[in-house]
């Protein structure tokens, strides 16, 4: 599947009707989403015929690209009912196979050595102090082979520094550095519109 | 407890059922994401695996991917899937993998129908030491705690 089809594809996907704020509920937009995705498969064989889970799958964007990107299976995990709703009817329409478990991820316990990827939009920890870290260290635990995340470009060191030193990375990468352009969706937001520098990150995990 | 089965992606674009009908349809929690649930309460040892309790199962096809499944079996817990098949409705995989894979088509089938085509839609997953039931509802589980379990 070509880049341009991918983004196409995740564009006409259904995104959250009532946001929750305290979750940091934003879309993952078919830009990035296809971007991700697509780097994590070509550059690196992480997507085809691998066990993928989209941790804060929220609409599950980066599910379905995970699914067009023919992952062996996927697994989407979210706190959110109603987003796990709205996820449920995307995979429907995009007739791909899509597993999900509605959960805390902070406090999920996933057993053994299946899952080999994690990809994630995790929240910024702008509501919930930490979340962005709660994510990250979650993550590690789970992936066998490789972990790919968003986070805000200023918190570029801390991350680096936590993921190496507390999160048993073997290593951690900025793959590369997206805007991040957030519509106005809660009604505390003073512009139209704003762009967040974000990094791609893509963390591997030490064999255990 | 009712089986439904369903064919795959061949027949879907000729029988278009209503969006509410096709969003049913699609809800599933298979075992091979079972493997990996385990219960979460606070001071729990014996943690895995959930017993299944099913109240509806779907059998919905998908494709055959065996390089796919050969890579599995290591990573799979193999009684917890045995376990909960049997629990599902098909007690055909068998106790152990056998030693040599290479032609054995068969059994790679049972094992991909074990872990991949077996849908619970709705039930419980039961946790074994402290009996707490996690609901299964349109196929997916739902591992919240309650404030006194953290």
């Amino acid at each position: 599947m070509k880049l341009k089809q991918l983004e196409g594809l995740l564009g006409d996907l259904e995104q959250f009707s009532n946001p929750k704020v305290e979750l940091e509920q934003y879309p993952t937009g078919p830009h990035i989403a296809s971007r991700m995705l697509f780097t994590a498969e070509n550059s690196y064989g992480d997507i085809t015929d691998k066990v993928v889970a989209d941790f804060g799958c929220g609409c599950g964007t980066l599910s379905a690209a995970a699914a067009l990107l023919d992952a062996a299976s996927v697994i989407g995990f979210d706190i959110d009912p109603q987003s796990l709703e709205t996820a449920t009817l995307n995979a429907e329409e995009l007739e791909v196979e899509i597993d999900f478990v509605q959960c805390d991820i902070t406090k999920l316990e996933l057993k053994g050595q299946i899952v080999n990827t994690v990809v994630m939009n995790p929240p910024f920890g702008t509501r919930k102090k930490g979340a962005d870290m709660e994510f990250l260290s979650a993550a590690m635990k789970v992936a066998s082979d490789a972990v790919y995340s968003l986070h805000k470009t200023s918190t570029r060191e801390h991350i680096k520094r936590a993921a190496l030193r507390d999160f048993n990375a073997k290593s951690a990468e900025v793959l590369c550095e997206l805007r991040y352009d957030l519509p106005k969706l809660y009604k505390f937001h003073k512009r139209k519109e704003v762009d967040i520098a974000v990094d791609l990150w893509r963390f591997e995990p030490r064999q255990n | 407890m009712s089986i439904r089965v369903l064919k795959s992606s061949a027949t879907k674009t000729h029988l278009r059922l209503p969006r509410c009908e096709r969003a049913r349809e699609r809800e599933k929690m298979r075992l091979i994401v079972h493997n990996m649930l385990s219960c979460n309460i606070r001071g729990v040892v014996n943690k895995f695996p959930l017993r299944i309790e099913p109240e509806k199962v779907i059998v919905k096809e998908v494709d055959f991917n065996p390089d796919f499944l050969k890579h599995m079996i290591a990573k799979i817990d193999w009684k917890a899937l045995v376990d909960g098949a049997r629990s599902m409705g098909y007690p055909e995989l068998p106790d152990h993998p056998p030693t040599t894979l290479e032609s054995d088509e068969s059994f790679l089938r049972k094992f991909h129908h074990s872990l991949l085509e077996l849908n619970l839609e709705e039930g419980s997953l039961v946790c074994p030491e402290t009996g707490r039931k996690f609901s299964v509802n349109k196929g997916i589980p739902n591992m919240l705690l309650h404030e006194d379990e953290v």
